[in-house]
């Protein structure tokens, strides 16, 4: 049942990639318990790493799961030359059931809560894992012989090259599912996954490596000693994130106060917000700027909670234009106050700007989903909202801007076709 | 340096005499320079030094410790105590403008003492400085362990006394959780300098590199962490304020009370995390507000039942508001429950004695207490010492009696700045004629029955 929902909620791409890493799983794992694995104890140490790190696995802003100490010693084990002057024979199949193995032990705890895994998120770690592997093992027996001499660059230089260019295999298949997930340009979610995923990404290859170094040296205390840089990190990360959608959910639920207070109808906020952000996206805007957009528009009306009584009805596409300004003015300096979100408070002053003023592209944004959810509210009747586009198109070139109208004709199309299925 | 008392300038002269001692004698050691190797001390004191000219600020505040810990122990298994010594000295030249010559020459003086006693610790519990080999671990553990232990106390005992000397006792207490917090840190750093020292034999300086791209990435992120924490304590504050605009005098009550909800939960010993719960429940708690209609706020007179219902409902109002953000369950109960009594006939639930939350109980007394020291239209701001007799007054009856004097006693402690004196509203607007926060006036209720 659950099994079955999870699976609706996939698209094409994320099933491709589950399919894809699960039979990898099964030939990695089949192959391991046909011949026996090889050196068990480092395979334990390792897989027992890369289960610690599932379980500590987080959630980046964006929904975006990570389990930087998971994928780190899966480089590890993936690199390895030798333990403790022990040539390291793990084959790339081995390494496959090593990561698995670990990977599946490490969610089952969060299984067994309730919080199972993004299933496309675990097989993209186990995919890109598994490149690296294949890719390595074949070099690892004359990398170490030339390594053992005293010459350590050629090892370390191929190390650094192909965990480069998993991380960006890594990196391509990301954004290809985002793309198809969130509906953006293939372009925009590159560049959107490669800004979240470099600064993680590098360090997740520096102590993978360093991982893979050490235990030439330091035999299997290298585990326990690595460990220690990439857990400050996933500390710090977490706590990023942490806050970030704290932030996000604080500005959405304070949001609602203009609710409360009578000044717009129920749920305004939330949907100009929900809009603006799908027309950006259409619009090909980068995560950073889609997020002012969506704390613009969530505030939008902030500025009527300066006015000492709400206005009948709320609907600031029929006030007059001099008022809606002067909300809009207010609402700016109500943000100008935090002292940080400038841009945000710039969206916000020039919301009701018409064209030929040359407002900001998310002010545009905001005008448009603004306008059209007063026409519209909640309905998702369909002759409602064609009857509102029309009306917007009226609009165009003079108050609303033509491309953007145009996008949320493209994205209204969209909601109410999902809706009437 | 002038202003500090005598005491901490003996102190300051010996420590920095007992560190240029030995340095002298690491640097004329016969026979020790020829067995360490010149180029390894070398990249160590510039791996020193690029660490210490950018301290990590991890999540304490009191323990801005700098990843150039972890290099001066990698120096004491790589170069000895004679080395960790010499690269130790490098703090006096760290890249950091705006440091005063005193700090440096206290900075240097502590790493170089830290770093021969944590040299001196190795080689007494059995290590033997230099390039560590393959068979080295995991016996080099006990050692290094030793030598952290012995750096770590040195410069725990070194720098409290200077702090003890120079402002005087307990003025700085850090607390037992931010101890196990720096503990912890320490251990981390320790590890990291292990790291360095044992890859040194393989790809030399590549492995400091190595261990440092994470750890700057990690500092990298808790930058964004701080920022964005500052980003959205100002946030919330402004949209706080931006929900109480509509009262001309309840202006910056939500900073308030935020603030004194959190000086009664320091005075308890609450943790980081408890603390920064009940300093946004205290800056949300009134958010409910703005669902009562501005004419039963500013009603003169007598109340009807309805319009003090709708005043009632203000705290679950809030509670609807906010339930989407993450805060922990204790910051729910405090925004719900801000308004019980310790005898069981405040609202909206009439929960009595220990039956209130802490967090409201704590939220209760700062309310009432900003509300009492704020100019109010039909009042002028009672004095701190008029409204602390209230709240006693009070205490048993409307408040925790416990949470009233930790807050006497917070007040004594840290003082209190109450808003300044506000003049008449500009143009007509409408003043409230009654705060519900109010406890010397309390709403009036026609009765219908």
């Amino acid at each position: 049942m659950t099994a079955a929902r999870a699976m609706r909620g996939l698209d094409s791409g994320q099933l491709l990639l589950i399919c894809a890493a699960g039979m990898l799983t099964v030939a990695g794992i089949s192959h391991t318990a046909a011949g026996g694995p090889v050196d068990p104890q480092v395979a334990i140490g390792f897989g027992a790493l890369i289960a610690v790190g599932e379980l500590a696995r987080l959630t980046m802003p964006g929904n975006r799961e990570v389990a930087p100490i998971s994928t780190a010693a899966a480089i590890g084990y993936a690199l390895l030359l030798d333990v403790g002057g022990q040539p390291a024979r793990q084959s790339a199949l081995q390494v496959v059931a090593v990561m698995s193995v670990g990977m599946i032990a490490g969610a089952l705890p969060h299984l067994a809560v309730g919080r199972p895994p993004r299933l496309d998120a675990i097989a993209r770690r186990l995919l890109a894992g598994s490149l690296l592997a294949f890719a390595y093992r074949p070099l690892a027996g004359s990398l170490r012989s030339i390594a053992i001499d005293g010459n350590w660059w050629p090892a370390l230089g191929v190390m650094a090259a192909l965990v480069g260019l998993m991380l960006t295999a890594d990196v391509v298949i990301a954004a290809m599912l985002r793309a198809e997930q969130v509906r953006t340009a293939f372009g925009v979610a590159v560049r959107d996954e490669l800004r979240m995923a470099a600064p993680l990404g590098a360090a997740v290859a520096a102590s993978g490596t360093l991982l893979a170094l050490a235990a030439h040296s330091m035999n299997m205390t290298a585990l326990l000693v690595f460990a220690a840089p990439l857990l400050v990190t996933q500390v710090a990360f977490r706590k990023y994130a942490g806050i970030r959608a704290t932030y996000l959910q604080t500005v959405r639920a304070l949001s609602r106060v203009t609710e409360v207070g009578g000044y717009v109808e129920p749920g305004h906020s939330r949907r100009v917000s929900m809009l603006s952000v799908a027309v950006g996206r259409e619009l090909g805007m980068p995560e950073p700027q889609l997020l002012e957009l969506e704390y613009a528009a969530l505030m939008h009306d902030i500025g009527q909670l300066s006015l000492s009584d709400p206005i009948p009805g709320g609907a600031t596409v029929l006030t007059d234009p001099a008022q809606a300004k002067r909300i809009a003015e207010l609402g700016a300096e109500v943000i100008r106050k935090t002292g940080v979100l400038h841009g945000v408070a710039e969206i916000v002053r020039r919301q009701c700007d018409t064209v030929d003023h040359s407002p900001p592209m998310p002010s545009r944004v905001i005008k448009v989903a603004n306008a059209y959810d007063d026409l519209v509210g909640g309905s998702p009747d369909r002759d409602r909202a064609a009857a509102a586009l029309e009306r917007l198109r009226f609009g165009v070139g003079t108050e609303y801007d033509p491309a953007v109208v145009e996008a949320m004709a493209r994205v209204v199309d969209r909601l109410t076709g999902a809706t009437r299925l | 340096m002038r202003e500090l008392p005598w005491p901490a300038k003996v102190y300051f002269v010996v420590l920095n005499a007992a560190a240029v001692a030995l340095v002298v004698e690491s640097a004329v050691t016969p026979g020790w320079f020829d067995q360490a190797e010149l180029p390894t001390l070398v990249v160590l004191a510039l791996l020193f030094l690029v660490c210490e000219s950018v301290p990590t600020v991890l999540n304490v505040p009191q323990a801005a410790i700098s990843v150039s810990f972890s290099a001066a122990l990698a120096a004491v298994v790589l170069v000895g105590p004679e080395g960790a010594a010499l690269v130790g000295l490098m703090a006096v030249v760290s890249v950091r403008p705006g440091l005063p010559v005193v700090k440096r020459l206290f900075n240097g003086a502590q790493f170089v003492i830290c770093g021969y006693a944590a040299g001196v610790a190795f080689e007494l519990a059995g290590g033997t400085p230099g390039l560590p080999r393959e068979n080295d671990f995991p016996g080099v553990v006990v050692p290094y362990g030793a030598a952290t232990a012995a750096f770590v106390l040195i410069n725990f005992a070194l720098t409290a006394v200077i702090l003890l000397l120079a402002e005087g006792v307990g003025k700085d207490q850090v607390p037992l959780r931010g101890t196990v917090q720096i503990l912890g840190s320490y251990l981390g750093y320790a590890t990291f300098g292990l790291l360095i020292a044992g890859l040194w034999a393989t790809v030399q300086s590549i492995s400091a590199v190595l261990v440092l791209i994470p750890l700057f990435v990690a500092r990298w992120a808790f930058g964004h962490y701080h920022a964005q924490q500052r980003s959205y304590d100002a946030t919330i504050a402004a949209l706080c304020q931006a929900v109480e605009t509509k009262d001309y005098y309840t202006r910056g009550h939500c900073t308030r009370v935020s603030r004194a909800s959190s000086m009664i939960a320091e005075e308890i010993g609450m943790g980081t995390e408890r603390l920064r719960a009940i300093r946004y429940a205290g800056m949300l708690h009134d958010v409910g507000k703005l669902g009562v209609p501005t004419k039963v706020l500013q009603k003169d007179g007598k109340l009807t039942e309805e319009e003090f219902a709708a005043i009632q409902l203000h705290p679950m109002r809030g509670l609807e508001i906010v339930y989407g953000i993450d805060f922990l369950d204790e910051a729910f109960a405090g925004i719900m429950h801000h308004h019980e009594r310790q005898d069981g006939k405040g609202y909206p639930m009439g929960l009595a004695g220990d039956e209130i939350p802490e967090f409201a109980r704590i939220i209760a007394v700062a309310d009432a207490f900003d509300s009492m020291t704020s100019d109010r239209a039909y009042r002028k701001a009672k004095s701190i010492e008029e409204a602390v007799a209230e709240l006693r007054k009070g205490a048993g009856t409307q408040f925790d009696p416990v949470m009233v004097n930790t807050f006497i006693k917070a007040l004594d402690r840290h003082g209190w700045e109450p808003p300044r004196a506000v003049s008449a509203p500009p143009g007509p607007a409408v003043a409230a004629a009654k705060d519900h926060d109010d406890p010397t006036m309390p709403i009036q209720v026609i009765s219908e029955r």
